[in-house]
């Protein structure tokens, strides 16, 4: 075995140093012509950064769009999903009183137009995501609150929707922090 | 939905599109050839001259086994100590505390075998230096060492090879300097320029919109991430692993980590039938995966897109799928893809939350982590299903008469001795390990423990029963991916599964280099009429059946219980 310690030791240092030295200083020096520059791409409102544009924010008043349900409650720290299976009574009791919740500030909006990721909790617990549907079923409620026409808030949803990749590949999807950013810049 | 499934459809085309080159390549690195990466060279001439090693002296298979198994112990204690005062040791920005001792045993053996079942979150239990400078370097060094095995079995495939199997250094230093630190890195560019942090600062204060004050970890987690998914590794800077808006921020990174998920094992099929010169055994191989791939593929994707059932009762539209558990950004079929691609590899990592998946999907993983072979982890996957290949020959040879032969060398009782222990040890410590569970569970519900086995699961019924099967299948196959509702952090869970994550990883290493270093110094019988011929489509389902027989017999039972009764139970 002796012959095998002396060399393994050795080795082991060195690549400590190359892989776990070298390469990610290389990648942080790198991460400085990011956007970002390596340390997460923040959204500004009034010249003040109000939160990250990757990672998803709580929104719960009925002048913004809403954010999904969290199982972390958007606590950036401490990401989680639900961990709910698909059959588990105490968690479908959860989704069907987020409906209710969901249609009692939505008036109008049939049960059939509210797409299941509002009232299901995303696997990081911070998608900063909805899809454009998502965001549509939330345009009456937020005209009528803020004093919009529809087509000024329904506007906002389409300039934020950003497409498939290539228009080809993945889900259509809207950033919820910007479309709430928007609404609150339209105010001034 | 339509642009969904082109998503999934691609990726996988990408990856046999880069996957057939990259193994070409790497029998050239293996072979010693020449290639565009020559120019590492010198770099590997430094480690070798640093560390007193001549990477050209010869090893028998005996030799290589004594240098892995001791590099590994090195770097096992190494893990541990530093997991257990990571609170005292440089890099802690966010003044994490350091691990208790039946987590770092548990944390430790996790990495080091390749495993990363992770019972902490790596946001609060761990230190920039320990996910960089033990699970970052656990990373590189754990893959390349499953590479360096299985070279060792391809080496011993050639003629006339006897003892002399290569340098187990050698084949170690340039897995990573030829083939994953080359991809990691540029992984890792992708990622930092599509918004994945790279920088040092701990945690970021900011006050959201609403008012609210949200803390936001960050961290040089790209670099991690590349080779976290090009090792077959899994185990993520943050907790939720890639669902988290960072790990993977967009569509295209999902591509790209999902495509290095599966590209090095396919490639692996490639490279042997490259390095022995034998393509057409290579395309029997890579066609018995990637059917077993497909058997799993669809319905899982069918499942996930299809929405869950009681949601659907309630009158919601569910037109992404069943969302519980997935992000909006990547979707049910990329999710669902995701899964299936981290379980046939080892690798783990998770873009969705496979507690909240279908029992379809959840029936379809562990399934593939139980079978372990279809393409498999980077170099432990071919040997897992180098196994199935033993078995199979020796039960063909039997059926037809004629003498059990692989590679021009008889297949005696011996190999078949050892082939048939390491078959059955997988499905052995994943039923035990459950029954354990279940055992203590039912029993002892109450017993005074800091968990209370009664607090174990987030789900009852047969989904509970899942979490913990699941739970040991992941341990076993070394995938590290989890129905993550299981509360693992404590003694019970720490040590049951440290134990299995152990047996699962270097038995079935040890095992397929013995057999292939004893058959190498047999005499080679060289083709003749009355060989079995390996490389046709009749010796491709007589290994399918194998697979599935000894996979299903074992395991179908177990899976009854769990995902099988839950999906006949969901309305």
């Amino acid at each position: 075995m002796k012959t095998y310690i002396l060399p393994s030791l050795k080795i082991t240092v060195i690549l400590l140093v190359l892989l776990s030295g070298v390469y990610p200083l290389v990648i942080a020096g790198i991460g400085k012509f990011t956007p970002g520059q390596g340390d997460g791409v923040t959204v500004t409102y009034k010249g003040k950064v109000v939160g990250y544009a990757n990672i998803g924010q709580k929104f719960t008043q009925d002048k913004y769009f809403w954010s999904r349900p969290s199982a972390a409650n958007y606590q950036a720290d401490a990401g989680a999903g639900s961990n709910k299976g698909p059959s588990n009574a105490d968690y479908l009791k959860d989704v069907k009183a987020r409906i209710d919740t969901f249609i009692k500030h939505n008036p109008g909006v049939s049960r059939a137009e509210i797409p299941a990721e509002l009232v299901t909790a995303s696997g990081s617990g911070l998608d900063p995501d909805l899809s454009p549907a998502g965001a549509k079923v939330q345009i009456a409620r937020i005209a009528k609150v803020r004093g919009l026409s529809l087509a000024q808030v329904n506007n906002i949803v389409e300039q934020n929707t950003e497409t498939p990749l290539l228009g080809l590949f993945g889900p259509a999807k809207v950033n919820v922090l910007k479309m709430n950013v928007a609404l609150d810049e339209l105010k001034k | 939905m339509n642009t969904e499934y082109l998503g999934i459809i691609f990726m996988y085309l990408l990856t046999i599109a880069i996957a057939i080159p990259m193994g070409k390549y790497i029998a050239k690195v293996f072979k010693g050839e020449k290639t565009w990466f020559d120019f590492m060279a010198p770099l590997e001439m430094l480690i070798f001259k640093l560390s007193g090693i001549d990477p050209t002296r010869e090893m028998n298979w005996k030799q290589h086994l004594k240098a892995l198994l001791t590099i590994n112990a090195v770097w096992l204690f190494y893990a541990f100590f530093c997991l257990l005062f990571q609170a005292h040791l440089p890099l802690n920005p966010d003044h994490n505390p350091s691990q208790t001792l039946d987590l770092a045993f548990n944390t430790a053996l996790s990495f080091l075998t390749n495993t990363n079942l992770q019972d902490y979150s790596g946001e609060s239990g761990a230190t920039y230096y320990t996910q960089l400078f033990v699970f970052m370097f656990l990373h590189f060094v754990s893959a390349s060492t499953g590479l360096a095995a299985m070279m060792v079995i391809f080496k011993a495939m050639k003629d006339k090879v006897a003892d002399k199997l290569g340098n187990f250094w050698d084949f170690l230093v340039k897995g990573i300097t030829r083939l994953l630190l080359p991809l990691s890195f540029l992984v890792a560019v992708i990622l930092a320029f599509n918004g994945t942090p790279t920088s040092f600062k701990g945690k970021d204060t900011v006050i959201g919109l609403q008012g609210d004050t949200v803390h936001v970890s960050r961290g040089p987690a790209a670099a991690m991430i590349a080779i976290k998914q090009t090792g077959t590794n899994g185990g993520g800077w943050f907790g939720v692993n890639s669902a988290h808006p960072f790990e993977n921020p967009n569509y295209l990174t999902n591509i790209v980590e999902n495509v290095s998920i599966i590209a090095i094992p396919i490639a692996l099929v490639f490279a042997l039938g490259f390095y022995l010169n034998k393509k057409k055994l290579a395309w029997v191989i890579f066609g018995v995966m990637t059917v077993g791939f497909l058997i799993m593929l669809f319905p899982s994707v069918i499942a996930e897109v299809g929405g869950n059932p009681a949601i659907a009762h309630m009158g919601v539209g569910q037109p992404g799928g069943a969302m519980e558990g997935k992000e909006v950004r990547f979707g049910a079929a990329a999710s669902a893809y995701w899964g299936i691609t981290t379980t046939v590899t080892s690798n783990g990592s998770v873009n969705a939350m496979h507690d909240s998946m279908m029992p379809v999907s959840g029936l379809a993983q562990m399934f593939d982590m139980m079978i372990n072979a279809f393409y498999g982890g980077v170099g432990v996957g071919f040997m897992n299903f180098y196994i199935f290949i033993i078995i199979a020959v020796f039960i063909s040879g039997l059926m037809v008469g004629r003498t059990p032969e692989f590679m021009g060398r008889k297949i005696e009782a011996r190999e078949m001795k050892i082939a048939s222990l390491i078959a059955l040890l997988h499905p052995f410590i994943i039923l035990v390990g459950t029954s354990i569970a279940a055992y203590v569970l039912v029993h002892f519900p109450n017993a005074a423990w800091a968990t209370k086995p009664s607090a174990w699961l987030n789900n009852p019924g047969f989904h509970g029963f899942t979490e913990m099967l699941y739970q040991y299948t992941s341990s076993a196959a070394n995938n590290g991916s989890g129905y993550a509702g299981l509360t693992a952090n404590n003694i019970f869970w720490n040590v049951s599964t440290g134990i299995i994550i152990f047996v699962g990883r270097f038995f079935p290493i040890i095992g397929p280099v013995a057999i292939a270093g004893i058959l190498a110094n047999k005499k080679f019988v060289p083709e003749s009429a009355g060989t079995l011929k390996t490389d046709t489509a009749t010796f491709g389902i007589m290994i399918f059946a194998v697979i599935f027989i000894v996979a299903a017999l074992s395991f179908f039972p177990a899976l009854t219980l769990g995902p099988i009764a839950e999906h006949f139970s969901l309305k």
